[in-house]
């Protein structure tokens, strides 16, 4: 039977808002990967009530972290080895994203272009805004959801 | 190389080098009638803009270049399918410098990434027109001396003016000026530019009719209030006498305020206040050509 409780080497994602882990899922792209992933919905939590838990057992570098920063900043990264978390990884808010998440203003360049790449960039740090490179319009964190 | 793509891509000390040529070029225009020989200018509007592209080339002409290029998105490769990229990549080879209008947000962007040779945004849907924001900029500093230390009155639709947007974010960058925003309700100047006028902490006032702060303007600036922007016909008729300038608010004005107005204008201005001379939105018009003539010598580095 597997073992969904405890993974040797990977990294478990914690405090995800409930509901959202299989958007995060998607959006990491771990449907491409080989490895063992386990999705925990509804979970108790003390701090939030329900949260979802992504456990992943493979090399945190393969995966592509800033997405999660973007996504909801508040999840909290724990490395495994050997059973054991060994370190939290901070989440560093990416200057640019590219090609994870699209544009949804209908008059944009990109609507009509599609080979366009996808980029949006941090324009208030504090405020953590993002905005398309092209239209500069605000991308909605709650949108891909 | 260098691009225009929107107007805070200069700082404000380019801009004043930027409108001491224009201003050189106003008072000395035979010195700069061969400048160009040999330069040409591409115009590659995908959406029709008379004034606009007629400014453009006007300019360069005035500066002895040459023009080519399409107004339409018909007459272009575009209905054909072909990339911006693609488009400026052979603009590129064809001539020295381009001035394109798009009706898609982030198309200058996009061309100005591909293009080996500068590029200008004439408008890209309702994103940015940086070379409307210049021209407001040089007609102010020309008629009043100075971009600093004064109240300016934004009248009319506030909600969806571009032009009016910009001037904004532009005009913020110089010290003591004060806003005074003009319009319906249903018009308000968006959230956004109230908060970033708040953290600046640069003081404005919004009101619903004109004539309450005709006396305190140096500048008013007019746009127009479109039938179409209101709920119901009753607001329209009831509020569109607020936003018209006639001769009677013009007399609670300064003697030396300045009207202000992108044009085109419909009915927002009155024909009777054109033959007063704080009526400025014409000789704008003649700043628009200056600052395009001064843009387009800066971009090819013959200034
Ligand atoms: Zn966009």
């Amino acid at each position: 039977m597997l073992n969904v409780g405890k993974i040797e080497e990977g990294f478990v994602l914690d405090h995800i808002p409930a509901g959202k882990s299989l958007a995060i899922y998607h959006h990491l792209q771990l449907d491409k990967l080989d490895c063992t992933v386990a999705i925990i919905k509804n979970a108790r939590s003390n701090k939030m009530g329900k949260k979802d838990l992504l456990k992943v057992e493979c090399d945190i570098n393969l995966i592509d972290m800033d997405v999660i920063a973007v996504i909801d900043h508040n999840i909290t990264v724990n490395v495994i080895k050997n059973g054991e978390i060994v370190s939290k990884k901070e989440l560093i808010l990416p200057k640019e994203i590219k090609n994870i998440f699209k544009c949804k203003n209908p008059r944009c360049i990109t609507s009509i272009e599609q080979e366009l790449p996808h980029i949006f960039v941090l324009s208030d740090g504090k405020k953590e805004v993002y905005r398309c490179k092209y239209c500069e319009e605000k991308f909605d964190t709650r949108s891909f959801f | 190389m260098r691009h225009l793509i929107t107007p805070l891509d200069f700082t404000t000390d380019e801009l004043e080098k930027l409108f001491d040529l224009a201003n050189d070029i106003e008072n000395n225009k035979s010195k700069y009638s061969k400048i160009c020989e040999g330069k040409i200018l591409a115009t590659c509007f995908y959406e029709p803009s008379t004034r606009t592209r007629l400014s453009f080339e006007s300019a360069m002409l005035q500066l002895g270049g040459q023009v080519l290029g399409f107004s339409d998105a018909g007459s272009s490769s575009a209905s054909k399918g072909e990339s911006v990229s693609d488009t400026i990549r052979m603009i590129s080879a064809y001539t020295d410098i381009c001035a394109m209008r798009h009706p898609k947000e982030g198309s200058a962007m996009v061309a100005s990434t591909a293009a080996s040779i500068p590029v200008i945004n004439a408008g890209d849907g309702g994103h940015q027109h940086p070379t409307q924001t210049l021209t407001d900029l040089l007609t102010i500093r020309s008629l009043k001396k100075r971009l600093n230390n004064f109240t300016i009155g934004l009248c009319g639709d506030l909600k969806f003016g571009r032009t009016v947007h910009s001037l904004i974010n532009a005009l913020v960058r110089y010290p003591d000026v004060k806003f005074v925003f003009i319009s319906p309700e249903e018009l308000r100047i968006p959230d956004y530019i109230i908060e970033m006028l708040k953290e600046k902490d640069i003081p404005f006032e919004e009101v619903i009719r004109l004539e309450d702060v005709m006396p305190k303007l140096d500048l008013l600036y007019m746009t127009r209030v479109q039938r179409e922007r209101f709920f119901n016909e009753q607001d329209y008729v009831r509020l569109k006498d607020f936003y018209i300038l006639d001769k009677a608010k013009m007399k609670l004005a300064k003697e030396d305020m300045l009207v202000l107005h992108p044009l085109p204008r419909v009915n927002e201005i009155s024909i009777e206040v054109d033959s007063d001379p704080r009526a400025a939105y014409f000789r704008q018009v003649k700043y628009g050509v200056y600052v395009r003539m001064a843009l387009i010598l800066t971009l090819l580095e013959l200034a």
